[in-house]
């Protein structure tokens, strides 16, 4: 059975949805970030048929090649290990996208049910709720991370729960913001004339509609935990080697950074592009629904 | 009265917030795997009675909620524990670097916001012309380079090419015997100026330049872009109009009029990025050797020193909500119409 308001609701998706490509396909610097990352997404995908050395991109040592500067055989120079830098670069595009995109995932699964159940029941749920968030939220997010990730063991994994722990709140609060507004509108009040339950109407009246201002946050959000992430494992929190991470890559030629200047720089330019396209990919979403119109 | 009542409010909150916040670090420390005894004792191979004494000697033995309580008592006795690594009090340790990042964090700050605010005015006055352009440029390209990063750059570009500024440090170390600073308030700018001590005050500042830099570049991206969105909402508002209208220089109207307006939205994201920033001094630290709590809170995170840590994340918790309050009181200071509400 369907709800009239709910094929409204579900029409106008279709619409934003259509508005949405439509705005990136003209807007020349959304459909740049678009394509890079989308291409980043495909090497990661790819990496063991476009890496020239998948084996050393994977971690195997090449005693032969240490500290190989940028040439033919070695497009961006090998690392202290003599591991090709590109394929590492390659490899690690696999934890510097796809995780991060995992974290957000999960955040958003876990805070924004919270924040649409706090927002349309209201009362002593809504208040339990809030406070536990604002407890959360009185950290600043990496150093909560920091903490969780260094007491629950070092790892990519580990990592990546230290951030969603510290990153769901923000959901929370914007799903909070979009469900109050939305309690108030007909077909929610409709839905409870009809006797709907509490949990469906949160499921599937409340949280489909409160996703656009979300994934616009989302968007905007996976520049920073990309930059988490490889904070994180810059000082020795993340991903352990032999992995490859760009964060981790930066961290390792830390040390010769004066004169084997190319094992950091390289994947350093790496992370600044990708986070560049998602921030500038995440201006564009904000333009067209602001999220903040909710708060 | 108004007044009065809300700062009273907005402290009691921020008491009960960081109550929550030693909850939440002492159970981050406490869901722990590894075995702290066998950690203070630098070995897991320890003898089992030893461990045992240890265990008791740290109230481990005890059951959790008897834990948190001693810890809480202790806390409140301005007691964090001692650091499994140093055997000194964490306080102590906290304390003595604190003045390092302090003083790091309010020159990159000082710095954000001197370059951060008229960018974003810049931006919003010449809106949609190459400067606003260039403006959006360079706060979109702050807030997308890492830190860990752009410090990395700083000391190639400017250290090995250009030798302008020294690596790493907080102050070169032969002037110890040759102008030593004398530690009045552990602020060097200020203890090497209230001294007089001219040499040691231009090698201090040259130490801070590159990670003051470093550490600036990500808020001033931030508040660029704010400042100019709020400018830009400002300038679009029927009083701007009536300005132009009777003819009010464009100059004075950007300057006068609006700007006094951005002011209340700009505040917040400067607080904002505080937090930020204070996130941001660890990896400055680590890259530029600098002696303060975020190279200490980096080691004590790898060497798994969790009374170091939970000092860590409390302070910074409680800095993250003094900020707060601070912030939200200067507002109520800016903007009237905060404190009639």
């Amino acid at each position: 059975m369907d709800h009239p308001a709910h094929t409204i609701t579900e029409s106008q998706n279709m619409r934003t949805t259509r508005h949405v490509f439509n705005v990136i396909l003209r807007d020349p610097l959304a459909l740049i970030s678009t394509v890079i990352i989308i291409f980043f997404i495909l090497i990661a995908i790819f990496a063991p048929f476009v890496a020239p050395y998948p084996d050393q991109g994977q971690g195997s040592t090449n005693a032969s090649d240490t500290m190989h500067p940028p040439s033919a055989k070695f497009l961006l120079g090998a690392d202290r290990l003599g591991r090709d830098i590109l394929s590492r670069i390659i490899y690690g595009a696999r934890p510097a996208l796809v995780v991060p995109i995992g974290v957000v995932l999960f955040a958003v699964l876990i805070g924004a049910p919270l924040g649409a159940l706090a927002g349309y029941k209201g009362g002593w749920v809504d208040e339990v709720i809030m406070r536990i968030t604002d407890l959360f939220l009185a950290f600043p997010s990496l150093l909560l991370a920091m903490a969780i990730a260094a007491s629950i063991g070092r790892g990519l994994d580990k990592a990546a729960i230290a951030l969603v722990v510290s990153w769901w709140p923000w959901y929370t609060r914007i799903a909070r913001g979009a469900a109050v507004s939305l309690k108030e509108q007909y077909f929610v009040e409709a839905a409870q004339a009809i006797g709907v339950s509490d949990t469906v109407i949160i499921f599937k009246h409340i949280l489909p509609n409160t996703l656009s201002p979300i994934l616009v946050q989302a968007t905007v959000d996976l520049g920073t935990v990309i930059l988490a992430m490889g904070g994180l494992a810059f000082i020795g929190l993340g991903t352990q080697p032999p992995s490859p991470d760009w964060g981790l890559m930066i961290s390792e030629g830390r040390t010769f950074i004066l004169d084997q200047w190319w094992i950091s720089t390289y994947p350093g330019i790496a992370i600044f592009i990708v986070v560049l396209a998602f921030n500038l990919l995440g201006d564009t979403l904000r333009d067209i629904f602001d999220p903040r119109q909710y708060k | 009265m108004r007044a009065f009542e809300f700062i009273f409010r907005r402290i009691l909150t921020a008491i009960f917030v960081l109550i929550g916040v030693s909850l939440i670090t002492f159970s981050i420390s406490h869901v722990v795997p590894t075995d702290t005894a066998a950690l203070y004792l630098g070995s897991t191979r320890a003898r089992p009675a030893d461990l045992e004494r240890i265990r008791i000697k740290l109230g481990l033995d005890r059951p959790l909620p008897v834990q948190y309580a001693i810890y809480m008592k202790d806390l409140v006795h301005g007691d964090l524990g001692d650091s499994i690594a140093t055997k000194r009090p964490v306080l102590q340790e906290l304390t003595d670097r604190l003045s390092a990042t302090l003083e790091l964090l309010f020159f990159g700050m000082f710095i954000a916001t001197l370059i951060g605010v008229p960018l974003g005015v810049l931006s919003a006055r010449w809106q949609s012309t190459w400067a606003d352009v260039f403006v959006r440029i360079i706060s979109i390209v702050g807030v997308s380079m890492p830190a860990f990063y752009l410090g990395l750059l700083m000391q190639i570009a400017f250290f090995r090419n250009l030798d302008l500024f020294p690596l790493s440090g907080r102050v070169d170390s032969n002037l110890r015997f040759t102008n030593p600073i004398d530690p009045v308030t552990s602020f060097f700018l200020l203890d090497t100026f209230l001294t007089s001590n001219w040499i040691a005050l231009k090698d201090v500042f040259h130490h801070l330049v590159l990670p003051g830099f470093t550490l600036a570049a990500y808020p001033i991206g931030l508040i660029a872009r704010m400042n100019r969105a709020a400018m830009l909402e400002v300038l679009g508002q029927d009083y701007i109009r009536t300005a132009r209208a009777y003819g009010i220089r464009e100059r004075v109207i950007t300057y006068l009029y609006a700007l006094k307006n951005a002011i209340s939205p700009t505040l917040t994201v400067i607080g904002l990025t505080v937090a930020y920033a204070l996130t941001g001094t660890f990896f400055v630290e680590v890259i530029f050797n600098w002696p303060g709590l975020g190279l200490f809170t980096v080691r004590s995170l790898l060497a798994l020193d969790y009374p170091a840590i939970m000092g860590m994340t409390l302070l910074g918790a409680s800095g993250y909500v003094l900020i707060n309050l601070i912030v939200d009181l200067l507002q109520m200071w800016v903007d009237p119409r905060i404190r009639l509400k």
